[in-house]
């Protein structure tokens, strides 16, 4: 079942990638990103999303990037992938979660990667898509994320709410 | 020359790859209408035919952009614009690229059959 806008969202605690656990709470606003290593999408729209990470870190906001793929199907999923990447200072500061029986994706009815959705400091979903309108323009800048963090953050509704998720299928476990 | 796109239904790339390759063929003369399309739906099908994920383009055998380090399967293939960009799609330039040294081949072949294997 799809989280509906406004609604809570569900929590989770999932590892990172050294087997630190994360969880949504705490922040001002989160943007919880369902991502993997090797989609074309995800990757294209990768260094936009950590850079978002960077710029709202100091107003209190933060990003969780969360690998739910099947590593048994798709080896370049798995934990050591994620791991390397980490280590490779490909997320920054953005922890890297491992989401391996799926649980979260499935609470979140999550379809593709990327697929993003921004929550608010209770914990109620405010946006839910795709990080902007183009993959293949990095001066778009993570728009459709940045505009819902500023109005989450300045008390504001966002005023786009929802966007098709563009990306590759989550690998489902079979 | 034989034009050929393979793609995985799972991945949403295949109709931009398509209609660049189109495009790119009706750059050059040559008749879009000629490509075969064909579906890989089984991580089977995938190792036999040695995709390595979606789209796949090939012009007489040849990949576009040939690589040896992707896995055969069912997924979404990551391409790199000539500017350094991921790309779910292959570089239009690229396309052009390898339609025209397929053309020339074909036409070497065509003029000079002591150059025919």
């Amino acid at each position: 079942m799809t989280v509906a806008i406004g609604a809570s969202a569900p929590t989770f605690a999932l590892p990172d990638t050294e087997g630190t656990m994360h969880t949504p709470g705490d922040a001002t606003a989160t943007v919880v990103v369902f991502t993997c290593n090797h989609c074309p999408y995800a990757l294209a729209w990768h260094d936009r999303i950590i850079a978002l990470a960077h710029d709202y870190a100091a107003r209190g906001a933060r990003v969780l990037a969360i690998n739910s793929n099947d590593a048994t199907r798709y080896p370049r999923d798995s934990i050591e992938a994620m791991r390397t990447r980490v280590q490779g200072g490909e997320f920054d500061d953005v922890p890297y979660l491992r989401d391996e029986f799926q649980e979260v994706a499935h609470a979140y009815a999550a379809e593709t990667t990327p697929d993003v959705f921004v929550l608010d400091a209770a914990g109620l979903l405010r946006y839910r898509g795709a990080p902007d309108a183009d993959y293949e323009d990095p001066s778009q800048r993570a728009a459709y994320l940045r505009d819902a963090l500023d109005a989450i953050l300045d008390g504001r509704d966002p005023e786009l709410t929802q966007t098709p998720p563009v990306g590759c299928s989550i690998k489902w476990l079979q | 020359m034989h034009v050929e796109l393979l793609f995985w239904d799972g991945c949403p790339s295949h109709p931009r790859a398509l209609a660049d390759l189109r495009a790119a063929m009706a750059d050059l003369g040559l008749d879009p209408s000629t490509i075969a399309i064909r579906e890989i739906d089984t991580h089977e099908l995938a190792t036999r035919e040695g995709f390595v994920g979606s789209p796949t383009i090939r012009i007489d055998g040849v990949d576009v952009q040939p690589t040896e380090e992707e896995p055969y399967g069912l997924a979404c293939r990551v391409y790199h614009r000539r500017d350094g960009r991921v790309s779910p799609t292959p570089d239009p330039a690229d396309l052009r690229d390898a339609l025209r040294t397929a053309t020339a081949h074909t036409t070497t072949l065509q003029t000079d059959p002591t150059r025919r294997r």
